[in-house]
């Protein structure tokens, strides 16, 4: 059985309970409920009609908890005004789920955990092990988002920009565990391309599969950084790099700018040159100026430093660094990065000591203190 | 069962025999002292002795209540403070005389020139929940 084929089914399956007047929280536990009878029960005994298994299920499973419910009588009328299924309109479910689970009065980690089990139809269990936190927590967090909710209903358009955002978390900041969140991620995000017409959703699918075309090499098998210019280019994923570049050519062609598909851009210039030396920095740089004037943000201004050094020089690079704040983190590593390139080797050791003091995680911090250590074993007689 | 935490200071505990900065290791070393670690504890997960590890970040700050509706006072990192934790490791053995060992054999890691560092780290055991059979 396709696991990832019947996770698919989970957003319809949630949207035809709760537009037969089931409320979102007690439909959402009952389609978990389905697919884990489903995980069970399938592999012996494949049903024809696997969405339609799934509907009838879960809908008895809600019905089951509601009659236990102290509300027994008010919801067995629910039960006599039963809707007959009719065809779904699964793509604005769908879309509709989506809002709802990443609504703005929803905190990001709220949103993440929510989206990845109403939407993505993983276990709370799952969720748990891929954020490593106690299940409890998780299921707690996840019960707490959707009463958040409970209000919200399904019948508006919601906030697309949230959406972005909880699912660039989620590839982003994903830990590993048996579920991979950044494959999660990029199937999450196709399902949503398909459901709206949207050039920054494309854009967001073809920076993720960009991204992840790159997988295999950032990491050496120690388990050590390989930064950009050090992968081995030849094992990158071509398929995923192809199909990112045709979405996102397709999206820049409707001329409707956005950070995503700026950064989608510059990750296909990457991708684009067989040797880091191929790289094409200037328009990189071009790109990087579109990303500033979009969204003005200083983690953007520090990366176009160091593609400013690339293009133009390290002298240029150091200079555009200048103008940015140097509170950021990974300021102290661009500037040793900078200083290796511009020569001054001494300096480039001591930042890289200092910015291994100061990095946000351990591959980092490896990665810069082996930098260091490197140049200081040069400058050693 | 007894829970055991080894603690791991960037600063307090007395120096190590092999204390030499990261920085000023070769590459190679570097390389070596970090498979040590990920080795040990793949060891003690296959021993099921393992629980836990975490790496703390070199600074932190200090927070106190300052009064109702009022933000919380925060202050630090105080280049003064004795006793700095870089990190930890959580296993569950059987006696105190294994957490002794497992840590000893931690603190061996390789450092600079390849040479153990034998660094101090500290052993804490965990406050228990209170056993049922108390007579």
């Amino acid at each position: 059985m396709n696991e990832a084929l019947l996770r698919s089914l989970t957003p319809s399956v949630l949207g035809i309970l709760v537009r037969r007047g089931a409320d979102f929280a007690a439909a959402e536990d009952a389609v978990q409920d389905a697919l884990v009878k489903a995980i069970s029960v399938w592999p012996a005994d494949p049903p024809r009609d696997p969405k339609g298994w799934l509907v009838t299920v879960a809908w008895h499973r809600f019905l089951d908890a509601t009659r236990a419910d102290a509300a027994r009588r008010r919801r067995e009328d629910l039960l006599d005004e039963e809707p007959a299924p009719g065809p779904a309109s699964a793509v604005d479910d769908t879309l509709q789920l989506y809002f709802l689970c990443a609504h703005p009065s929803l905190t990001p980690s709220s949103a993440v955990a929510l989206t990845l089990r109403a939407v993505g139809g993983l276990t709370t269990r799952q969720i748990a092990q891929a954020y490593l936190v106690p299940e409890a927590t998780m299921a707690q967090r996840i019960s707490r988002a959707k009463r958040t909710v409970s209000g919200v209903r399904l019948d508006r358009p919601g906030d697309i920009a949230t959406v972005q955002r909880v699912l660039y978390l989620i590839f982003n900041e994903g830990y590993s565990g048996d579920v991979d969140l950044a494959s999660e991620a990029i199937r999450l995000t196709r399902q949503l391309a398909a459901a709206i017409d949207h050039p920054e959703v494309a854009g967001l699918l073809a920076l993720m599969l960009l991204h992840h075309a790159r997988r295999a090499t950032r990491t050496a098998p120690d388990g050590s950084l390989v930064p950009l210019a050090a992968q081995d280019r030849g094992r990158w994923d071509t398929e995923s790099i192809a199909e990112g570049v045709a979405i996102l050519q397709a999206a820049l062609a409707r001329d409707r700018l956005g950070e995503f598909q700026a950064q989608a851009a510059i990750a296909a210039l990457h991708a684009d040159a067989r040797t880091a030396e191929e790289t094409d920095w200037v328009q990189i740089v071009e790109w990087y100026d579109e990303l500033v004037r979009l969204t003005g943000s200083p983690v953007v201004r520090l990366n176009r430093a160091v593609a400013v050094g690339e293009a133009d020089g390290p002298r240029a690079g150091l200079a555009a660094l200048a103008a940015v704040d140097d509170s950021l983190p990974r300021h102290t590593a661009v500037a040793a990065y900078l200083h290796e390139r511009d020569g001054d080797l001494a300096t480039a050791a001591r930042l890289y000591a200092e910015a291994a003091h100061k990095a946000p995680n351990l591959a980092e911090r490896d990665y810069l203190t082996r930098q260091a250590a490197g140049l200081n074993a040069r400058a050693r007689p | 069962m007894a829970k055991y935490l080894l603690l791991k200071h960037y600063r307090g505990a007395p120096a190590a025999v092999n204390d030499v900065p990261m920085d000023k290791w070769t590459p190679e070393e570097i390389s070596a002292h970090v498979q040590y670690m990920r080795d040990f504890a793949a060891r003690l997960e296959e021993t099921g002795e393992f629980v836990d590890a975490q790496a703390l970040a070199p600074e932190g700050t200090f927070v106190r209540h300052d009064g109702e509706g009022r933000p919380p006072v925060t202050d630090g990192p105080f280049a003064e403070t004795k006793d700095l934790i870089a990190g930890w490791m959580v296993i569950d053995v059987d006696t105190y005389e294994r957490a002794v060992e497992l840590a000893g054999e931690l603190s061996a890691a390789p450092g600079a020139g390849g040479d153990p560092i034998h660094e101090w780290l500290e052993v804490r055991p965990f406050l228990t929940e209170p056993p049922t059979i108390t007579e």
